[in-house]
């Protein structure tokens, strides 16, 4: 269910690294947790962000949610598709339904993020 | 938390709980969306035991609800049912409400979950001079709501009511799934429906019976969620959201409910005076014109000045887009005017259109 090759917070959200860049999205559980995903507030590109600063907003029927940087860095792309289809964020939370692509601004930061064995064991506990 | 008598089976159907209004309740089943369409194309079943009910009875029954309310109660014949509200003296809500016309001298009145101890307060606070006697019976009634264009065929096999002649705002009492219940054709969707109350101390065959019944023709468990998309759609009024005791019936846009030729009653002075100089303010649909979702609280502008902020507001599954209502003064309250909504900071445009959002065809 969850990729060796992730790294994840204990908020839900995952970071696949590619080279000095990553891929930043939720997770299953949070697409679960959130319901039919409508609307994805993204970030501008450029944008400089702060450890566990919000990269955007996704909002289903009910609720609203921030989405957080897992690690500090500078936004270098946003998945503009998720305008028009935001329930990729549903459909495929750890693919097509990723939010945006930062260049990490120091790799030791991704020290402290949950490996996907460290993840799965955080949602068990999380479930009871 | 309160639980109501259907709780263990919500839970086994796999309904997320949430606490509202004290009670432990469904927000959703399978989703806020598919529960939604399932309404608006089959058929939904809703536990609404939440809801406050207050029986009114006594000589003065009647003069007594008319002087608590601004409909024309003396128009109901046993048998039919009435929204109405209760008013303040400022002509603004204590709560709205329906109330059954269970006899000359019996009225039913069936209030909202969040103001069931207030409302029975109110009611139990205005008898003196009227030979009544008001009881609290929320405690004692189980309340569910079978909603869509499918309700009528799940719901006959499992009644001895004669469902073809029962017409909209009309009520019969009889048997459901075995127990005794009283049945009206009501509802808080916009759809054909039904609402079943029991005062049986183990409803859950009835609940059982419906979702056995009526899943093979698509009825769907319905949570809180969808009943909120639901009503708003239909611009149904949510307390607390649309209506309260700082917005006046007229200011809510439901003069319809105001009956000046019945005689006196609370709040009437304040109407009266509301009609001749006028509105300041009114309560009108939106759309968003932007990329964005309005919700209830977020801040309001129209021709830059902040005139209030959001009475409801979400994402409509049917029509695909956001909607909501809000109060704007009564110059800017035309469909087609454009206001601002600021979404977590930013000023984004929103349009009036005409109300309800959705309107069901009829047959």
């Amino acid at each position: 269910m969850y990729p060796n090759d992730f790294r994840y917070t204990r908020e839900h959200e995952w970071i696949k690294v590619e080279g000095d860049e990553g891929v930043v999205g939720i997770t299953d559980f949070a697409q679960h947790q959130l319901g039919d995903i409508i609307f994805v507030e993204l970030p501008a590109v450029g944008k400089e962000l702060a450890a566990r600063q919000s990269i955007g907003v996704v909002e289903s029927v009910k609720s609203v949610s921030d989405v957080y940087a897992p690690v500090p860095g500078v936004v270098t792309a946003v998945n503009e598709a998720l305008g028009q289809t935001a329930d990729l964020l549903n459909k495929d939370p750890h693919g097509q339904g990723w939010i945006v692509r930062i260049r990490i601004k120091d790799p030791k930061d991704l020290e402290g993020l949950l490996s996907a064995g460290d993840y799965e064991k955080y949602l068990e506990g999380l479930e009871h | 938390m309160k639980k109501t008598r259907f709780n263990e089976l919500h839970k086994q159907l796999g309904g997320k709980m949430i606490e509202f209004c004290g009670w432990e309740l469904p927000v959703e089943y399978a989703g806020i969306i598919p529960e939604h369409m399932a309404v608006r194309t089959k058929a939904g079943l809703f536990d609404v035991s939440h809801m406050g009910e207050v029986l009114v009875t006594g000589k003065d029954a009647l003069a007594f609800v008319q002087w608590l309310t601004p409909n024309d109660a003396s128009k109901l014949a046993p048998g039919q049912v009435q929204y109405t509200a209760l008013m303040t003296p400022e002509a603004t809500f204590v709560d709205d409400m329906l109330v059954y016309c269970m006899g000359p001298e019996e009225y039913f009145l069936v209030v909202n979950a969040a103001n069931d101890d207030k409302d029975f307060a109110w009611i139990a606070g205005h008898t003196q001079g009227f030979a009544v006697k008001v009881e609290h019976q929320s405690d004692a009634y189980s309340q569910l709501a079978l909603q869509g264009p499918l309700a009528e065929a799940i719901l006959r096999p499992l009644t001895d009511i004669d469902l073809a002649a029962l017409k909209s705002f009309h009520w019969a009492k009889g048997q459901v799934a075995g127990k005794d219940c009283l049945v009206s054709r009501t509802g808080y969707t916009g759809e054909d429906g039904f609402e079943i109350y029991t005062m049986d101390p183990d409803p859950r065959v009835i609940w059982t019976s419906l979702i056995e019944t009526g899943r093979p023709q698509g009825l769907q468990p319905i949570g809180l969620g969808a009943r909120d998309t639901l009503r708003l759609e239909s611009k149904l009024m949510l307390y607390g959201n649309d209506i309260s005791d700082r917005t006046t019936v007229l200011e809510a846009d439901l003069k319809w409910i105001v009956k000046l030729q019945k005689g006196d009653f609370l709040g009437r002075p304040v109407i009266e005076k509301q009609l001749v100089e006028g509105l300041t303010r009114k309560l009108v649909g939106f759309e968003m014109a932007e990329p964005g979702i309005a919700r209830p609280h977020y801040p309001v502008f129209y021709k830059g000045q902040r005139v209030g902020e959001v009475a409801s507001g979400t994402f409509s599954p049917l029509l695909k887009k956001a909607i909501g209502l809000v109060y704007l003064p009564i110059d800017g309250a035309a469909p087609g005017t454009e206001f601002e909504i600021e979404i977590r900071g930013k000023r984004t445009k929103a349009r009036i259109i005409p109300t309800p959002f959705y309107k069901r065809a009829r047959t």
